[in-house]
């Protein structure tokens, strides 16, 4: 089992950058949020009732200096972040194209009940509850779900995206390091859930491409009679490999709305 | 003839549900045993069941939600247990299928019955009292609002022993939630309860906007009214435009699943997504439903025990409405992660940091009357100094959550659900448990006991700090919510200091049962027979504690801000020489008998029992519709009646 750092750890330049608007967004609040504990801490034992050398003026309720004041410092914090939030949000959309000079790796990722299915849509090869990555290469993914709502996340490469029936999200990730990162799901999907679990193999180019020419001769294959089947069976937490995957699978899971229930339930 | 109920339903085969509902049968049916042993029946059809009055109703209101207190606390300690012990390879002592039921409940219980009747309790009995009034605009459907919320919690707990909870989580998204991936009851337990709750919180909410708005005591214009009752004002206008959006996102998902139809559905054209903007629609608002009314009640305890005028009146109610209005433009936050363009994030994010502005202004108000003031460290002044110091943390990780890139990292993990109980534990259970304290001994004329009442609060402000910090920090490792277990060990040691957090809650919530018996045991000595114990500044105090039927003898004239204490300040006013008779209406078994209904056509909805679903609504629909046409005439309360009763006040002798 792999250590799992989480987003403080960030093993590339999405995560990275996440992590850095969410320090710098506390640090400004912070400036505001430390005084306010302090003046309340530094208030309530001053003025206390058995404190007679305090001032005390029964009647003073209002200030227009104070008052124009405590309305200026929350919103000068509030301009600050929301320049934050607007750059933030656009420069790390999740659908937009890392820059880079390395031709992207486009990867199509299908949420099944319960289990992860990942196709790498150029190599012909699919793998089941595991992603293998060269690292330096921009990820580009495509997912959809072929049933529930679940959510993509790999804590230590960046922004989640949810997985959702009959549509796509798309999500840009990049590994810097190589190392083995954990990924689930964000987003609760019935019982089988807390297995949603899938291990991110970040590796060398080089490593890549023989992990690639050895499932691509190995694998087996998945054809849409083995991805039925595979959508069918229910809670999965066996790691495989497939050769040769069928041209356009992704694009008919996504199509289909027929939403193969695999949910066992009595009743 | 039954449906789909069969034998089946009860879970039997599954000890630990029949041991719980076991001890939940037997409890009740001891206490039903004990009331017609002693003969409390009558007492309490007449005084309690069909009482109108609103300080009755806010009185049960608040019973309902500490006894859902104690239900939705079960099931978190449950929780925490199940995640202290499931990690690595084991699973733990619950099944997905009950664990999922559990959160479901848990969450589900602790808004809309918890949460949601303690507000709507304290404003009931307040809000009337302070705006000098007798009773709220419509004294029959106050009870046939309690009656309906209590009616929905009533089912939530029958899906204990007969049949199943949903296994969604609280606002059960489809498809997860549509017939194809859950079939069982579970869903349909959830639906009909909250449709009937939400049915009578709906009524409150205009109950209650229409008692603010038209019933004021003369004198009392919108500057004039203290602060809790703008907040409770803002809460009910939120409940007004929020709850027909949620009846109305259930009504799709109910004909979703009873009806074939395709509202959400994957297939048929249908778009969950609809149903997750929709029920946040509601469901951010509802943040505020809740929230406002708490910063009403520090707003009093502040200025009650700081001996001072609230500071920035002004500012304030500006604050209140801004967040009102605010509250309903920020709804997409809950779903960054969705894939909504740059754009749309962006201006969702922003709108939604814009609340903290007025949310802000309230905090440094309450500073500034704390300045200069002569703090009494009553509890409820624990409390809203807990509330302070804890509500900044939890609003600075909710800003966080609004940033989206941020929010890409946090969402749905632990940090959520550390960031949303910081602030419904921090400000809503702080502030009801604030005014539980501080408005006590107006409901019953006497006060609580304070060491207990310190006990209890130092309980829940660790427990807290224990139970949710550590689920701040492994929600930064990675860990989501809902999870039933999970691989990483290093997880495992939040877990068991976030369990121990937990217990250290539960002595809390144990300090406030003791603090309630050991305070009705000594009571005699615990009397206030001044009507005002806190040296307050608003008209509640002016009367009796417990206030007669009719609140107040003589309609207050209202001449400003904190009209009491200017009373005060301009010594006691002459007790006029006659009274003018007060009619109070007449009490009604309306709300009873309709929530009877109400749970008769819930039940046979959910289990298909067609014939009695019929029944019921058609029984729910002529007591509320058709009785609700009678005439009743009203109780007259005489004028020496009245004399009288003054007299025994003012001589401070006998409580009324």
């Amino acid at each position: 089992m792999s250590r799992a750092e989480g987003v403080l750890d960030p093993q590339g330049p999405i995560a990275a950058a996440d992590r850095e608007i969410l320090f710098n967004a506390t640090v400004i609040m912070l400036v505001v949020v430390i005084p306010v504990i302090l003046l309340t801490l530094a208030f309530a034992w001053w003025y206390r009732a058995s404190n007679t050398r305090a001032a005390y003026t029964p009647d003073w309720a209002h200030s227009g200096r104070i008052e124009f004041v405590v309305w200026s410092i929350p919103a000068m914090v509030v301009l600050l972040l929301a320049a934050v939030a607007w750059t933030g949000s656009h420069d790390l959309d999740p659908a937009r194209a890392l820059a880079s000079k390395v031709k992207p790796l486009r990867i199509e990722v299908v949420a099944l009940d319960w289990k992860w299915l990942f196709i790498y849509p150029d190599l012909r090869v699919a793998t089941l509850n595991q992603l293998t990555v060269p690292t330096g290469v921009p990820l580009q993914f495509e997912l959809t779900s072929a049933n529930v709502m679940n959510a993509f996340w790999v804590p230590q490469l960046g922004s989640q995206i949810s997985t959702m029936p009959g549509m796509t999200t798309h999500l840009n990730l990049l590994a810097e390091h190589s190392g083995d990162f954990p990924g689930l799901s964000a987003n609760f999907s019935g019982e089988g859930f807390s297995d949603m679990r899938f291990v991110v193999h970040a590796v060398p180019a080089a490593a890549f491409s023989s992990w690639l020419a050895v499932t691509q001769a190995q694998g087996a294959a998945l054809d849409a009679g083995a991805y039925s089947q595979l959508a069918r069976s229910g809670a999965d937490v066996s790691i495989r490999d497939y050769g040769r995957v069928e041209r356009g699978l992704f694009e008919r899971i996504q199509h289909d709305t027929s939403g193969t229930p695999a949910h066992s339930m009595e009743q | 003839m039954l449906g789909k109920l069969t034998w089946q339903a009860i879970p039997f085969n599954e000890p630990p549900a029949m041991a719980a509902s076991g001890m939940i049968v037997v409890g009740i049916i001891a206490i039903l045993a004990l009331i017609t042993r002693k003969g409390w029946w009558p007492y309490l059809w007449r005084e309690w069941l069909t009482s109108v009055d609103h300080k009755r109703i806010g009185v049960m209101y608040v019973i309902l939600a500490l006894v859902l207190l104690l239900r939705g606390f079960s099931d978190a300690i449950m929780m925490r247990t199940q995640l202290a012990m499931a990690a690595g390879g084991a699973s733990g002592y619950l099944p997905p299928e009950h664990y999922d039921q559990i959160f479901s409940a848990h969450g589900t219980i602790m808004i809309f019955f918890m949460a949601m009747p303690f507000v709507i309790g304290l404003m009931n009995f307040v809000v009337p009292l302070q705006l000098g009034v007798r009773d709220v605009a419509f004294p029959v459907l106050n009870s046939v609002s309690f009656w309906l919320t209590a009616a929905g919690a009533l089912l939530v707990n029958v899906s204990l022993m007969v049949g199943e909870f949903a296994r969604t989580g609280w606002l059960a998204y489809p498809p997860l939630s549509e017939l194809a991936y859950s079939p069982g009851v579970g869903v349909d337990y959830y639906l009909w309860s909250l449709q009937i709750s939400g049915l009578g919180t709906l009524l409150a909410g205009i109950n209650m906007v229409t008692t603010i708005l038209k019933l004021r005591a003369p004198g009392m214009t919108y500057m004039r009214m203290p602060v809790f009752c703008w907040t409770a004002l803002c809460s009910c206008m939120l409940i007004v435009a929020a709850f027909p959006v949620l009846t109305a996102t259930f009504g799709m998902l109910l004909l979703d699943r009873y009806a074939g139809m395709h509202f959400f559905t994957n297939t048929g054209g249908g778009n969950f997504m609809m149903y997750v903007n929709l029920i946040w629609v509601w469901g951010h608002p509802e943040v505020y439903i809740l929230v406002l009314p708490a910063f009403g009640i520090f707003s009093e305890v502040v200025a009650t025990f700081s001996g001072k005028q609230l500071f920035g009146y002004r500012s304030m109610v500006l604050a209140t409405l801004a967040i009102c209005v605010l509250s309903f433009m920020v709804w997409l936050h809950h779903f960054f992660t969705m894939g909504a363009g740059a754009d749309v994030n962006a201006v969702f994010g922003i709108m939604s940091m814009i609340i903290a502005i007025p949310t802000g202004v309230k905090l440094f108000n309450w500073l500034f009357t704390m300045f200069r003031g002569r703090i009494r460290f009553e509890v409820p002044v624990l409390w809203s100094l807990g509330f302070m110091v804890t509500f900044v943390m939890g609003g600075l990780t909710g800003v966080l959550l609004a940033v989206p890139p941020a929010n890409f990292i946090l969402h749905d993990s632990l940090f959520l659900v550390a960031h949303f109980h910081n602030v419904i534990i921090g400000a809503v259970v702080f502030g009801v448990m604030a005014g539980y304290d501080y408005w006590f001994p107006k409901a019953f004329g006497f006060t609580l006991h304070r060491g207990l009442g310190r006990v209890s609060f130092w309980c829940w402000f660790v427990g807290f700090y224990l139970a949710f910090f550590p689920l701040y920090a492994v929600g930064l490792l990675g860990m989501t919510r809902r999870m039933q277990h999970y691989a990483d060990l290093s997880w495992q040691p939040y877990m068991m200091v976030a369990e121990g957090g937990a217990v250290v809650i539960l002595c809390g919530i144990l300090a406030t049962i003791l603090q309630l018996v050991v305070s009705i045991r000594t009571r005699e000595r615990r009397r206030d027979l001044s009507g005002d114990p806190w040296n307050g500044r608003t008209l509640e105090w002016s009367t009796a504690s417990p206030p007669p039927v009719y609140n107040f003898a003589v309609m207050p004239q209202v001449e400003s801000l904190d009209a009491f204490w200017a009373t005060k300040q301009r010594a006691a006013a002459k007790a006029p020489e006659q009274y003018p008779a007060i009619e109070v209406p007449r009490n009604s078994p309306n709300g009873f008998l309709t929530a009877f209904f109400a749970v008769v056509s819930g039940f046979a909805l959910i289990w298909h029992i067609w014939w009695l679903a019929i029944l019921g609504v058609a029984g729910a629909l002529t007591i509320l519709v058709a009785f609700g046409w009678m005439q009743r005439t009203p109780v007259e309360v005489s004028g020496e009646q009245l004399a009288a009763d003054e007299r025994a006040r003012r001589s401070g002798l006998v409580p009324v």
